[in-house]
């Protein structure tokens, strides 16, 4: 018998077992895809939001403005990629201008600081490419940006350090409600499709744009959540400064407009859409999609470098009809847990909903303090990011350091290695992407493709033809020659 | 590691061995070299590229790629020429010689660790990288399945692995052609190969040969308009394209397949040059150069792939050649000095642009050669070369196509003979 189930290992998920590890426990997480972030945490903007853009009282608001209080020091703890950039609101006419003024007072209301006002002049000084039409900006200093894999992937790995289970390729078919309370969840096991019945005494929703299904199988108070895709083009590192800030364009009711932004690591991105669509697996891009981010992008700033384009993607945000997050007891189901409905801010949000939920949880069950927490966990020492003194030494350290597998981003065989030996550690080519960046730069893993399946074929102890790219059914060869 | 040579070269590909061997037979000694290579072989791409073809203009014989590089490399061995592998460059930066001349090489390498090199000359070999799926801003989903046309030759022909068995292709490059026929002979079955442009980006005898043989249809002025199959290709929706190469809304067909292979152009490999402050050229993506393939930085010289993307391995060779002998010149002092100002090469009217740009009359020898490509196919064609906007010859040519370099060679006599000559326009004119 667990005492807590967590379904979706998404940064949502991925918090609040983090969190829970902070108590003695039996946990797990269990995600259906190979690895963790494989769902919207993978493909979204990388905003810490500085929460202006929630109704005052919404928890949208609530755990915005926490969450991102939360990430300086969070990203000192658990050793991920975090700048605090500030950003930008643009206003064009003199609706967007009373907009601004209207973020401003309720982002004041949501208790965000240092918000100002700034005129096209200063906003152009800050940002020189931001087109000259931009007459006005709402500027919010706690603005922030973040590496989506690696803030997931930090608080999966020190979960799994406090003794959180990692059942990856486990997809949950069933959540039965037992007449003592407790909860039973079919799963079955997305590669060899063997089936199991797990007990648990609570359950943690964290499911993403299929939190509504789960809810709904225990509920009576039904969810419904629409996949809303957003469409994105990232560009490479050479645009490093393209802009500084995360430019905005003032928010619709399909939510904050196409931005442009830096990424933690120094590329430039630009989305997203904002359409909803059926299938809740629809993470395709489309010739129009990118079209649109491109003319939209255009509208903030000038001579954006369209030919740097590296790749497109598309994220699917998981929006509840209500508006608002779903975070908290299940009214009619006690001790199943939702954390439903988390699109945009969610990332921002995510540190404070898992300490939230994790803390009601405890209360819940009862669960004791764990001394043995701990909370740091260090990243992978990454080779591009170092000094020649810093290189040298860990080429001393670990010769494999001086075998570049990945010549764009600068990875190194030591590191690939390490993201596959770690906790919750990388199984296929994508997992290594979000890990240690091989195959994120220019050339997207044309060159260092085979050197990563050479390397997982090694340390999995498999044989290349089983390597993935995503898990079971995308093999990355198909047999072998004559 | 610490070492000061003369001549460092970046890349031990085609282009590095034959600068290598070339500086060497200009008299710079053997142990003044020092050839820096990624891989763990010298050979470069030559390795992978296991068809024959190769060294009909250098050797007047068809060799395969690795037997191609085997003739340079044993050179550089019986020259006793020293290069290290498994080196990977990170840096190059002006001022590494005592009394900050010359430049210093950082590179990284398992045994020694971080490697500087001091020299007196740079050559720049360090090849090409094809240009990938999202440069290319194709829709769908972004699925296992889709390879760059090298990758997939590297996992055939040097691991024995197969990326796929329906394959549709994307692009008419070179590498493209030869995979269409190398899948095809391993038992894959190569659907379609589409070309967004209405000529192909390679070789007429690769279309003929690994098109054509094989009944492959070679379906111009098309392109991918969706890829379908969340974990492994599934299928390839390609699309007729207007002469805005926008496709054309009705014309699409749906192929099925596990496997998109792209060949959509090469792109010259030159961070290491950029961050050196390598002028640039927009069009090559390579270094400018001039007449003596030296950079906008003195005693940094390039060629091969780097400098810009050629179609024949035997002219990467002449021109590494050239590279190496300049190299060695500037390193004994040989290159003479220059103060009047370079003839500018310009490039109009379908030549896309031209290798070298610029030529000094003092330093050129006797003929200069100039390499270029043309963006469209011409027929019954010219190419005029111009002095100071005056016809000087017309040459003509019954096909100009973008998949074939060019070239034009020019008499230092006939550039003397313009009094104040101060540029060369080369353009393509039709009859």
């Amino acid at each position: 018998m667990y005492d807590v189930l967590i379904i979706g290992a998404g940064v949502t998920g991925c918090s609040i077992a983090r969190e829970l590890s902070r108590y003695r426990l039996k946990a797990a997480v269990l995600e259906r895809s190979s690895d963790v972030c494989e769902g919207t945490s993978k493909a979204n903007s990388g905003i810490v939001h500085a929460g202006f853009d929630a109704k005052p009282g919404s928890l949208k608001a609530r755990f915005n403005v926490a969450g991102s209080e939360m990430m300086a020091d969070l990203s000192k703890e658990l050793d991920f990629p975090y700048e605090n950039n500030g950003s930008l609101v643009l206003a064009f006419s003199k609706e967007d201008r009373k907009t601004l003024e209207a973020l401003k007072a309720q982002g004041e209301e949501n208790g965000v600081k240092g918000l100002a006002i700034l005129d096209g002049g200063e906003v152009r000084r800050r940002e020189p490419n931001v087109q000259e039409t931009a007459a006005a900006a709402l500027y919010a200093p706690t603005g922030s940006i973040v590496d989506p894999f690696l803030l997931t992937v930090a608080m999966a790995e020190n979960a799994a350090v406090n003794g959180v289970e990692f059942c990856r390729n486990c997809e949950v078919r069933d959540v039965k409600r037992a007449e003592d309370g407790t909860y039973r969840l079919r799963t079955v096991n997305t590669e060899d499709m063997t089936e199991q019945t797990l007990e648990t005494r609570a359950v943690v929703n964290a499911a993403g744009v299929y939190a509504d299904v789960f809810h709904n199988m225990v509920s009576a108070r039904k969810l419904h959540i629409t996949a809303r895709k957003g469409e994105y083009l990232l560009m490479d590192r050479k645009t490093k400064g393209f802009v500084k800030s995360t430019i905005f364009q003032c928010p619709s009711a399909m939510g904050k407009g196409v931005l442009v932004t830096p990424t933690a690591h120094g590329n430039l991105m630009i989305g997203p859409t904002a359409v909803d669509v059926d299938d809740k697996e629809a993470v395709n891009t489309t010739q129009g999609g990118l079209e649109t981010v491109l003319q939209k992008a255009g509208v903030s700033a000038m001579n954006l470098p369209v030919g740097e384009v590296i790749t497109s993607f598309a994220g699917l945000r998981a929006h509840e009809d209500g508006g608002d997050f779903v975070v908290g007891e299940c009214e009619d189901a006690a001790n199943f847990f939702d954390a439903a409905g988390i699109e945009s801010p969610g990332l921002s949000s995510a540190p404070a909903i898992g300490r939230s939920l994790a803390g009601e949880i405890a209360e819940k069950l009862g669960l004791p303090e764990n001394e043995n927490f701990n909370p740091v966990r260090k990243g992978i020492p990454c080779l591009s990011a170092a000094g020649l003194a810093e290189r040298e030494a860990l080429i001393r350290e670990d010769p494999a350091y001086a075998n570049i597998i990945c010549r764009c981003e600068m990875v190194s065989e030591a590191e690939i290695v390490q993201a596959i030996r770690r906790p919750v550690g990388a199984r296929t080519l994508d997992g290594i992407k979000r890990r240690v960046r091989a195959g994120m730069g220019r050339c997207q893993a044309g060159f260092c493709t085979p050197g990563q399946v050479e390397i997982l074929s090694r340390e999995l102890g498999k044989d290349p033809g089983g390597i993935t790219k995503c898990g079971t059914g995308s093999g990355l060869l198909t047999g072998t020659t004559k | 590691m610490e070492k000061t040579v003369k001549i460092a070269v970046i890349g031990g590909g085609p282009a590095g061995l034959a600068a290598a061997e070339s500086a060497v037979e200009q008299g710079i000694r053997p142990d003044d070299i020092l050839i820096l290579e990624r891989a763990d072989k010298l050979g470069g791409i030559l390795n992978q590229c296991i068809h024959n073809g190769f060294g009909l203009h250098t050797f007047r014989e068809e060799l395969t790629g690795p037997e191609y590089a085997d003739r340079f490399i044993r050179k550089v061995r019986e020259h006793q020429i020293p290069y290290l592998l498994k080196a990977m460059v990170i840096d190059i930066s002006p001022a590494g010689m005592p009394g900050g001349t010359g430049l210093t090489v950082t590179a990284m390498n398992a045994e020694e660790g971080l490697v500087r090199v001091h020299a007196k000359a740079v050559i720049l070999a360090m090849g090409c990288r094809e240009r990938p799926r999202g440069a290319l801003n194709l829709p769908g989903y972004r699925p296992a399945g889709i390879y760059t046309a090298g990758t997939a030759q590297r996992f055939v022909n040097l691991e024995g692995r197969m990326p796929g068995h329906e394959v549709v292709i994307l692009g008419s490059g070179d590498i493209g052609l030869i995979m269409a026929r190398r899948l095809t002979l391993e038992g894959a079955r190569v659907r379609v190969v589409a070309e967004l442009m209405p000529y192909s980006g390679g070789l007429e005898r690769n279309i003929v040969q690994c098109l054509d043989d094989y009944g492959i249809p070679l379906k111009l002025s098309h392109t991918v308009v969706d890829i379908k199959g969340r974990k492994r290709v599934e299928s390839v929706t390609i699309a007729e394209v207007g002469p805005d190469r926008r496709p054309i809304p009705g014309t699409e067909e749906e192929y099925t397949c596990d496997t998109l292979l792209l060949s959509c152009g090469l792109i010259p490999e030159n961070e290491l040059s950029s961050a050196l402050g390598v002028q640039m050229n927009g069009v090559t993506k390579g270094p400018v150069v001039n007449e003596s393939l030296e950079t906008s930085v003195p005693g940094v010289f390039a060629c091969g792939n780097v400098l810009h993307v050629h179609d024949l391995v035997d002219y990467v060779s002449e021109e590494a050649a050239q590279a190496g002998a300049n190299a060695a010149r500037f390193v004994l002092g040989e290159i003479a000095e220059d103060s009047a100002a370079p003839v500018t090469i310009t490039a109009q009217d379908g030549v896309r642009y031209t290798v070298p740009s610029s030529i000094s009359l003092n330093r050129m020898e006797d003929r200069q050669l100039i390499r270029f490509r043309v963006g469209n196919e011409y027929r019954n064609a010219g190419i005029r070369i111009e002095f100071d906007g005056k016809e000087f010859r017309t040459l003509k040519k019954n096909i100009l196509a973008p998949g074939s370099m060019e070239q034009v060679i020019l008499q230092k006599k006939d550039l003397e003979g313009i009094k104040g000559l101060k540029n060369i326009t080369l353009r393509v004119v039709q009859y």
